[in-house]
């Protein structure tokens, strides 16, 4: 192997290596925040956000059509403000409702966006004021209990 | 006989044992130390990256393109139980990224290129090359060993990267078009969920450290090796044995302390 | 400085573990000279060649190459005093990834930055020297024994060196090998003006090309001088190892713990009387 063929292909390892990374980085990794860059903004507040955070996905019925860029605590309403950032090719009606869902029992949450029936449009940084917080799985547990408990005591 | 009495045995083992860690921390030192004091070939250096990363990159590739395969199945299985096969393009990077991408890189690097590192330069010293070295005033430290080094801290990283990428894809060719896991969702729940800094990066820190360790302990086994056919071979073995467990114990420390 | 001796060993000791290898040793080199030392395998003369290449240090005694002491100068120093020395090893020791003319310009290229043509030029005269010029694209494998000593040779010899160091030189080669080795250990040592150490067992060949003679058993020497006065020594020691006996003050039994017949269990009324 003379010194000339082991400098290129000690050149295409490199470039292999670093294509290699740059890959990892964009499609893998979160260093692309541009996938929904052209988007718009809305803002919405929930009581509880849950496990929701940045990047989380956004959708209506399943489909996903942007991501939570940040979560900020209000300090003045205690409520949870998230920013998201919508496809620009969807527009959605002034009554939309926002909810925090989690995809399966142990999956990841994120953001269902339920269409409404205005035909007045949100626009961009506009906020989403019907919203519904993630559901706590243990208090929804407690209260079936109790609520179980409590039926069986009534019956008595 | 004294010998077998289990104080005395220990106390032989830890006076051979310690002044040899020594040697070989100084070895390392003078060895990794040569390019700043300008006793450096970087051609001998690139050598060595053609010689262990480029004809390692077959091995990776394929070992790479299993392990993601398996890692699609297998995580499959475990979450569709849960509904939760969402996570599955996480579960592939993440495993890949932090934990099997490095140490198999580093187990597999040990096993080819670390083997044959040992070899070299076992047989280098048993044919009195390192001596004539030596004779003809090239430090052999500078010459053979610091190249070397130098290209397994370099090579591992790309090798690593590497193999993350073809495990991820992988992993993806089981989950979307074989199991019907939906493309979108396993892409963007990867991307939700993977950070280029804490998993990403510190994945290739452990890549370099795995890549020097190993390449340290291979050249130091065939430094120190009994010049004699049966020394080489011995120490060939031992080469492979020492730095598989070194990559694991290693990850250990690092997993706690990067991660 | 110019003394008459370019080697000047005195009163060395040098010992592995509780075994001295070299028990009170004192040689000369003079300039210009092939001195010899023999001796039996495992009788210290490797690593008398290594204390005055620098490669070991002795316990007690005195080394001088060229007036400076190998074993307590600084590395810097003792690599530049290396560069006028050249050695010959046993196993050739060429480098098997390299070319048998990178093997030969592996010393100049990693010491001096010469024009291509320039170094080219020096490698083949070398080259020449040991008859190989034509081999000098073949690599380390395809050569023989023989060969192999040879640019060995012109290998230890590119850098001109004041001291050339040979380890058993004859050792596993055929006669006529042999003879081309001796004749190139003179011719080079007289056409370079050198000096030169020859460790060797092989009595015959070395008294044919050595100036000057030392036989060395047990870490100590037990003779010296030309080889006519070396033939003529009237140590039993010395004629053993030059005739080649197999009993004599150097024992053909290594020695036991219980005797032979012991050792048989052959009963004690049996056995003959010792013999005187």
């Amino acid at each position: 192997m003379n010194q000339r063929s082991i400098d290129w292909w000690v050149g295409i390892f490199v470039l292999l290596g670093i294509v290699a990374l740059a890959v990892l980085a964009l499609r893998v990794g979160n260093l692309a925040g541009f996938t929904y860059g052209r988007g718009y903004v809305l803002h919405a507040s929930f009581s509880n956000v849950g496990s929701l955070k940045t990047r989380s996905p956004v959708k209506i019925g399943g489909v996903t059509i942007g991501e939570v860029t940040d979560i900020q605590m209000n300090p003045k309403t205690f409520m949870a403000e998230v920013t998201m950032r919508i496809s620009p090719r969807i527009r959605l009606p002034a009554d939309t409702g926002a909810s925090i869902y989690t995809a399966g029992l142990l999956g990841e949450q994120y953001i269902s966006i339920q269409p409404g029936g205005m035909p007045q449009v949100l626009s961009p940084g506009a906020t989403i004021t019907m919203t519904q917080g993630a559901v706590n799985i243990d208090q929804l547990i407690g209260q079936m209990v109790f609520s179980k408990a409590s039926g069986t005591s009534a019956g008595h | 006989m004294k010998e077998d009495f289990l104080v005395p045995r220990i106390g032989h083992a830890v006076r051979e044992t310690v002044p040899r860690m020594g040697m070989a921390a100084r070895f390392l030192v003078s060895s990794l130390t040569a390019p700043v004091r300008r006793d450096f070939s970087f051609r001998q250096w690139l050598r060595q990256i053609f010689g262990l990363g480029v004809l390692s990159l077959a091995l990776m590739v394929v070992a790479a393109f299993f392990t993601g395969m398996v890692l699609g199945f297998q995580g499959y299985y475990a979450l569709v139980r849960f509904g939760a096969t969402s996570a599955l393009g996480t579960l592939i990077a993440l495993s890949l990224l932090r934990e099997l991408g490095p140490v198999l890189t580093a187990l597999l690097f040990a096993g080819r290129a670390g083997s044959a590192l040992t070899a070299e330069i076992g047989s280098m010293k048993a044919t009195e090359q390192l001596d004539a070295m030596e004779m003809m005033a090239v430090n052999p430290l500078a010459w053979v060993v610091a190249p070397r080094l130098w290209g397994g801290i370099f090579a591992v990283p790309i090798l690593c990267t590497i193999f993350d990428l073809v495990g991820i894809f992988g992993g993806y060719l089981v989950s979307v078009p074989i199991l019907g896991v939906d493309g979108g969702t396993f892409w963007a729940q990867m991307q939700a969920n993977v950070s280029f800094h804490g998993d990403i990066l510190n994945g290739l820190i452990k890549a370099a450290c795995f890549g020097l360790v190993v390449t340290w302990i291979a050249t130091w086994q065939g430094f120190s090796a009994h010049p004699t056919a049966e020394g080489v071979g011995s120490a060939t073995t031992r080469s492979v044995v020492m730095a598989s467990l070194a990559v694991l114990g290693l990850d250990f420390i690092l997993t706690a302390l990067l991660f | 400085m110019s003394t008459a001796d370019l080697v000047q060993v005195g009163g060395l000791h040098f010992a592995r573990g509780s075994h001295a290898v070299l028990d009170g040793v004192s040689l000369r080199v003079p300039r210009g000279s092939i001195v010899s030392v023999m001796g039996a395998s495992g009788g210290g003369k490797t690593t008398l060649l290594n204390l005055v290449a620098g490669r070991l240090r002795p316990d007690s005694g005195q080394i001088l190459v060229d007036g400076l002491d190998p074993s307590g100068i600084a590395r810097q120093d003792l690599y530049r005093l290396r560069q006028r020395m050249g050695m010959l090893f046993q196993h050739s020791a060429l480098f098997t990834d390299l070319t048998v003319f990178e093997n030969v310009a592996f010393p100049l290229r990693r010491h001096f930055r010469l024009p291509e043509p320039l170094l080219r030029k020096l490698v083949l005269m070398k080259l020449e020297a040991v008859g190989l010029r034509g081999a000098a694209d073949l690599t380390p494998a395809e050569l023989s024994g023989g060969m192999a000593r040879r640019v060995a040779l012109a290998r230890a010899v590119v850098m001109d060196p004041h001291l050339i160091l040979y380890d058993e030189p004859f050792t596993g080669l055929d006669p006529i090998s042999i003879g081309i080795i001796a004749t190139l250990v003179r011719r080079l040592n007289d056409a370079l003006g050198a000096s030169s150490i020859v460790v060797s067992h092989d009595v015959h060949e070395t008294f044919a090309i050595a100036d000057y003679g030392y036989i060395l058993a047990g870490g100590k020497i037990i003779a010296e001088g030309t080889p006519e006065e070396l033939r003529a020594s009237d140590s039993p020691l010395a004629q053993q190892f030059l005739s080649g006996r197999p009993d004599g003050p150097v024992p053909f039994h290594y020695p036991a713990t219980e005797d032979f017949a012991a050792a048989m269990g052959i009963p004690m009324e049996t056995r003959e009387a010792p013999r005187p």
